[in-house]
């Protein structure tokens, strides 16, 4: 079986993603402790940003893929996309629950409580319940066409909704830092503590493209197994 | 679409919605099981109500708009469980008739029954929280209007798949109260404003935002439908 062999090395290569980023994420922690400032009204907390941001930013791009990869499954039918969306909203899940936990891990030392209802947290929190219902929906469905139909729905109508969770959240008061990097202006952020968060943007990135083709692959081969059986 | 073929697009959409009603209006068990909720949802938030910290006032816009959204949800959870009994959906879906006219005819019934059990909930809702609505009426009926048409059209679309899983009395709620977020906040934010008898110049935008999400969730409901159903 073929099919079986490629999927296994696909899993194996993502397995190796997924080494390589957490021996990066290893190289964060160290470059974030030791060769980057403390932030002088923060201290120590504001270490977690490292983590806490770039996992946001991971989380984010997945929602997107989510998103993305159901509009093209429902134009192309082509069940490899929804195998797709659903390892991307499995990370987007893993990724979720780390910046909302990292969150208030920051927030009881910096702002004195352990959780706001601050607008990015807000719209964490909506962002993670949107990935569990889609995951709550697929474990629910057993027919992989009706199943494909229906989560890329979500998939979409969650894409859609985003801007609008956004809107509301925003029109709230925020205590949540403004943006520091990407914004119009030059970055305001010190050199030194710009390159250890863009390297772990850069590790979270490996680990978020490792889960996603380890999903992926697991999948595939899950696929093929209920093929055998079948027969 | 030339033009007789929207006015069949209507006709169609009209015809569905009535059968719906007209189910409805035979046995109104449904109707009145929803109406209950409605009414024990407005009970329990009376006494859920510490009277020495908390005003009526205070309170009530939020009792309104949880006890719509709530009641919202069990309404619509029996939207398509009636389709579903006798394999009447396959009936529908083997008729020649455009998916969104039907999508259009169940989202009329559901609102219709929504906006019912809502009727007989916002007087109760006056009558139980002694609330002064007294010039406000029209602007409570205008926000409850533009509110519920949005979120029944998502909740439309949700229903007609957790129809099809396991546990799809638990699984509608879990997938639609991310929807509700941003609809409830401003309806809450516009009924609190109009109860409190502030000018109608900080209502609009509010207004304005409800509205917004109507034209984009009903569109894309629309468009969407189609999809979930063909086979």
């Amino acid at each position: 079986m073929p099919d079986l062999h490629a999927a296994r090395r696909a899993a194996s290569r993502g397995l190796i993603l997924i080494a390589v980023g957490l021996a990066g994420l290893a190289g964060i922690y160290i470059l974030a402790l030791r060769f980057t400032p403390v932030e002088r009204f923060q201290g120590l907390p504001q270490k977690i940003f490292y983590i806490h941001v770039p996992a946001a930013w991971s989380a984010l791009v997945a929602f997107s893929l989510v998103g993305i990869a159901s509009a093209l499954y429902l134009w192309l039918r082509d069940p490899r996309l929804d195998l797709f969306a659903e390892s991307a909203a499995a990370a987007g899940l893993v990724f979720s629950v780390i910046m909302l936990t990292t969150g208030p891990l920051w927030g009881k030392p910096v702002w004195g409580t352990w959780w706001e209802w601050d607008a990015r947290l807000t719209f964490t929190l909506i962002l993670f319940f949107l990935f569990l219902g889609y995951r709550a929906l697929r474990s629910a469905l057993v027919d992989p066409l009706e199943r494909a139909r229906f989560s890329a729905v979500v998939g979409i109508l969650g894409f859609v909704l985003v801007p609008f969770v956004h809107l509301t959240v925003y029109l709230f008061r925020t205590v949540h830092p403004q943006p520091i990097v990407l914004k119009p202006s030059e970055p305001s952020l010190p050199w030194e503590m710009l390159r250890t968060l863009l390297a772990s943007v850069g590790v979270f990135t490996v680990l978020l493209i490792g889960f996603v083709a380890t999903r992926y692959a697991l999948g595939k081969m899950e696929q093929i197994k209920g093929a055998d059986d079948g027969r | 679409m030339g033009r007789a073929s929207v006015g069949e697009f209507f006709r169609v959409a009209l015809a569905v919605a009535a059968k719906d009603i007209r189910v409805e209006h035979r046995s109104r068990t449904a109707l009145v099981a929803a109406l209950a909720f409605a009414v024990l949802t407005l009970v329990i938030f009376n006494f859920a109500r510490d009277a020495a910290s908390l005003s009526r006032d205070a309170m009530a816009p939020s009792v309104l708009w949880i006890t719509f959204a709530f009641s919202g949800v069990v309404a619509l959870n029996r939207s398509f469980a009636l389709e579903r009994e006798n394999a009447a959906l396959d009936g529908l879906l083997m008729a020649p008739v455009s998916r969104g006219a039907l999508f259009l005819g169940k989202y009329l019934a559901n609102l219709a029954f929504v906006f019912a059990v809502e009727a007989v909930a916002l007087p109760l809702f006056v009558l139980f929280f002694g609330v002064d609505i007294g010039g406000a009426v029209g602007g409570v009926i205008g926000v409850t209007v533009l509110a519920t048409a949005g979120f029944v059209a998502v909740g439309t679309i949700f229903a007609a798949m957790t129809v099809r899983t396991r546990l799809a009395e638990l699984m509608l709620p879990l997938l639609l109260l991310p929807f509700m977020l941003p609809p409830v906040t401003w309806a809450v934010q516009a009924t609190a404003r109009l109860l409190s008898g502030r000018p109608a110049g900080e209502i609009a935008g509010w207004i304005r935002l409800l509205g917004l999400y109507d034209l984009v969730f009903v569109t894309a409901c629309l468009l969407v439908f189609p999809s979930l159903m063909d086979e």
